[in-house]
């Protein structure tokens, strides 16, 4: 009987030290949770605070006298002339002219708050409008990529501002009287890649990953179906069967850059295709996508139920008809959201595009599957590559439109299976 | 005709065979008194016919554009005079890539010799005859695959049975795709491995503790032959791996192991979906991340510590790695966590243990296992990871095991040997393709006695 007490009492003492462990084994869990999330918000944070400032750009609303004499040009129909004519001395003219305290011999100093570009956008307007010649016109300019640094982050110690201080005091007064101006950066949206930062833009990177999806889910989905299919309902119970399985389990996880290799040596090397062209990568990303697709399908194929099938099979239809009629119906919005997952894996791929020559330096936005192009990760480590930090800016916008992208495929992919799939 | 408009216009000549054969299917039933005396439906008729004017057409299409470009390479060095043939592989591809430059327009013909211009003229005009031949090919195929199948249209011929057949073939072949890229791999890192082992010798690969694959540009240059060691870059995946685990193994299980046990119904399904968006962002987005915020941030803080760290520190690259593999752990620690019975659980707590004790001592004991081969599986992901330590790992090949230090991985230099070199038969290139060959073997290795590891587990308890 005291034997027994004493060891009650002897759990009751250590009770208090065993729920102390309890307790702390309950916060490291927490704990572990709340680094992972508050891993996620930093990324999130960083990559929002660094990248937001690539949705705006820095313009000129300058009035532009465009004097033919001045510009060495009669005749805006004349495409000779066009070429020849000085597009630059108008800009520095209408600038100088918002600029008072500016003289004569500061004519280089202004000429370096426009943007090399914005001489291109007034010949482009001319050709358009060849009787704005001799007029005067009010129109908005991309400003140098420095003025567009300086008025983004001109208290911010991480870049450096490459202006003197006789620009930055020109800049100041010009954004007083609303000359210069920051709105939203439509020229990241509508153009491609290029070695000024104010002028690069993704639109050609969008394009490339559109067309290289295109290409990727063409192959992959009616692929991984059939494969599912035939492994879910035609396979016999061989070793054929059991080799394919293995081999599909294997290629699921394979590094991606192994996959990159294959499409250097087979489809460039060995079938001699094109480098950098969104089919040669929709091929790359359809062989990497693809276990991924079977693998999905067939766990859809396999939650249709027995009764279906049998029922079809009792009023006399073929395998084919059961198959194709029935389960594959019932089994479609499965495949479809396992397909979406795996396309939005496609879509964040790099590594295999990078051997295949997807990193070339593209300024053309590409116009078929057989143009060099580039997609939107490699943009972003293209741009994450370059020391300057108004690049760095872009990289960050880039990533949050493909961000965008993935999470709106990943919503997608959940709404339709909570709104399409049946429980049995 | 471009081959994409090509595609589709078989596709379109398909559809015109299933409405021809599905006509005549009705034409011929219909004297006999209504399709009931047909075999099949008339839609199998017709979809028959599709399908034998379609699948060779398509075949044939596949083929030529597979190796048109082969072939008419080929055929243009072959046609060059004998003295300017070259002999090397390398040779080769920069005068192909001349001729082509040439024949594009971006060279004008005046600034090259007088058979590099001819034979850009004939590389044009192989390209149109390829074209020419494809198009007529591909086209007649189509049809008279397409009339053939047309014809043979017989009511009592049994055209589902062999639409169900020639399905069931296509279907197969999908499947086998795998077993085909698996090959594919195989291949094309073995031959190429194959050759790289001729140049260097195996010995100085797997043991050699030097890496810098600087070799001569030209034949008679006196510089470094170049040195092809392998173990540096092997201790630096490892090193980096091992703190990529160091992160995700404690924080992934634990969460898991929270998240299953403890956490309440709603808590669990707002974070795991967020714990699982970790896996879906993009490695680019964590190399960004690991290279530009968490490294200068490592290197700051170590230099206010009186520490040196390189501003490429492993250390960065591991952790950001760590980082993205914490839902791989954690989701397949949870599903090994769940698969442990109940009643084992319950046998548990009723003998007066607390919760963290029957994890501890019954639940992770059973579990061990699968969440072993679990972690081999996040190891192999480790030591596949690309991005990341492209971004935020260092090129050079330091033997260390300092995570302050810059190292550099298989991965990193595989990216960094192929991107941008053309020229494809230099050690350089194919010591790229030597260690696609090591990763690939490592990987699968890791990856079967894992995935075994896991299957036997499972067995166990079902």
């Amino acid at each position: 009987m005291t034997d027994q007490t004493s060891q009650a009492e002897l759990v009751r003492q250590s009770l208090k030290r065993r729920y102390r462990k309890e307790r702390r084994f309950r916060a490291y869990g927490v704990i572990a949770i709340a680094i992972a999330l508050s891993a996620l918000v930093i990324l999130f944070a960083d990559i929002i605070g660094k990248g937001s400032a690539g949705f705006m750009k820095t313009t000129l609303n300058l009035e532009v006298e465009l004097d033919g004499e001045m510009m060495y040009l009669d005749d805006a129909t004349d495409e000779r002339q066009i070429k020849m004519a000085d597009f630059v001395e108008p800009l520095i003219q209408a600038l100088m002219k918002e600029l008072p305290s500016a003289s004569e011999s500061d004519r280089s100093a202004v000429r370096d708050l426009i943007n090399p570009y914005a001489s291109v956008t007034l010949r482009d307007a001319l050709k358009e409008n060849p009787d704005w010649l001799n007029t005067s016109r009010s129109m908005t300019f991309l400003a140098h990529t420095d003025v567009d640094v300086f008025v983004k982050h001109a208290g911010d110690s991480a870049y450096s501002i490459k202006l003197t201080e006789q620009q930055r005091d020109w800049v100041n007064q010009l954004v007083e009287k609303g000359v210069v101006e920051t709105s939203f950066n439509d020229t990241f949206f509508k153009n491609g890649d290029s070695r000024d930062p104010s002028k690069a833009g993704i639109l050609g990177a969008m394009i490339g990953s559109l067309l290289t999806m295109v290409v990727t889910l063409a192959l992959s989905f009616p692929i991984g179906v059939a494969a599912a299919i035939y492994l879910e309902e035609f396979a016999p119970q061989n070793k054929l069967t059991d080799f394919i399985e293995v081999n599909i389990n294997n290629l699921a996880a394979v590094p991606s850059i192994i996959f990159g290799l294959l499409g250097l040596a087979v489809f460039i090397n060995l079938f001699g295709m094109p480098r950098s062209v969104p089919v040669v990568g929709g091929l790359v990303l359809t062989l990497m996508t693809l276990p991924t697709i079977i693998i999905s399908s067939r766990a859809a194929i396999k939650s249709v139920p027995p009764s279906i099938r049998e029922a079809a099979e009792g009023i006399g239809a073929s395998k084919m008809q059961v198959v194709l009629h029935h389960v594959l119906p019932l089994a479609m919005p499965g495949m479809l959201t396992g397909s979406i997952i795996g396309m939005a894996q496609a879509l964040g791929e790099t590594a295999p595009l990078l051997l295949i020559g997807m990193v070339a330096f593209i300024v053309d936005v590409p116009n078929g599957f057989f143009d060099s192009a580039t997609v939107l990760p490699v943009q972003v480590f293209l741009w994450a590559g370059s020391p300057e930090l108004a690049f760095i800016e872009r990289a960050s916008a880039a990533i949050m439109v493909l961000l965008t992208f993935l999470i709106g495929m990943n919503a997608l992919a959940i709404w339709l299976r909570k709104r399409l799939e049946r429980r049995w | 005709m471009q081959p994409a408009n090509l595609f589709i216009l078989t596709l379109a000549l398909a559809v015109v065979a299933y409405g021809l054969g599905y006509a005549r299917s009705r034409s011929l039933a219909m004297p006999m008194g209504g399709i009931r005396h047909l075999k099949s439906l008339p839609f199998y008729y017709g979809a028959r016919a599709a399908l034998w004017c379609g699948i060779p057409a398509l075949l044939v299409l596949g083929l030529w554009v597979a190796f048109q470009g082969k072939v008419i390479q080929m055929l243009v060095i072959g046609s060059l005079p004998a003295d300017m043939i070259p002999d090397s592989e390398g040779a080769a591809s920069l005068l192909l890539s001349k001729i082509s430059n040439v024949a594009s327009g971006a060279l004008p013909p005046a600034m090259v010799d007088g058979p590099i211009a001819n034979a850009a003229e004939r590389l044009q005009a192989l390209r149109g005859q390829s074209r020419l031949y494809m198009n007529a090919l591909v086209i007649s195929v189509a049809v008279l695959a397409g009339f053939l199948g047309w014809l043979r249209i017989r009511p009592r011929l049994n055209a589902r049975a062999q639409v169900e057949t020639i399905l069931k073939w296509i279907f197969f072949a999908c499947a086998a795709l795998a077993i085909l890229t698996t090959v594919g791999i195989i291949f094309s890192v073995a031959f190429e491995t194959f050759r790289f082992f001729q140049k260097i010798s195996f010995i100085d690969f797997i043991f050699g503790s030097q890496w810098s694959p600087q070799t001569a540009l030209r034949a008679d240059q006196v510089a470094a032959e170049g040195a092809f060691g392998m173990i540096p870059l092997f201790t630096g995946t490892l090193l980096i791996s091992f703190i990529a685990m160091v992160v995700a193994v404690p924080v992934g299980l634990l969460s898991a192991i929270y998240l299953s046990e403890y956490a309440s119904k709603r808590v669990r399904s707002t974070v795991k979906p967020l714990l699982e968006m970790l896996a879906g962002i993009p490695t680019v987005v964590y190399g960004f991340f690991a290279a530009l915020t968490v490294a200068p941030f490592i290197s700051d803080l170590a230099a206010s510590l009186g520490i040196e760290a390189s501003s490429q520190s492993a250390l960065a690259a591991g952790g950001v790695m760590g980082i993205m593999i914490i839902p791989f752990v954690s989701s397949l620690s949870d599903d090994v966590i769940n698969a442990v019975p109940q009643t084992l659980r319950d046998g548990s707590l009723a003998l007066g243990a607390t919760q963290s004790e029957t994890m501890k001592k019954v639940i992770f004991p059973a579990a061990l296992p699968g969440i072993m081969g679990g972690i081999l599986l996040a190891v192999s992901r480790a030591i596949g990871e690309t991005m990341i330590v492209v971004m935020a790992a260092g090129l050079a090949a330091n033997l260390t095991a300092n995570p302050l230090e810059t190292v550099t991985t298989v991965t990193v230099q595989i990216v960094t040997l192929l991107t941008g070199d053309q020229e494809f038969d230099s050690a350089k290139t194919l010591a790229a393709f030597a260690l696609g060959a090591m990763l690939f073997l490592s990987t699968l290795l890791l990856n079967v006695v894992a995935l075994k590891i896991v299957r036997k587990y499972r067995e166990q308890y079902d």
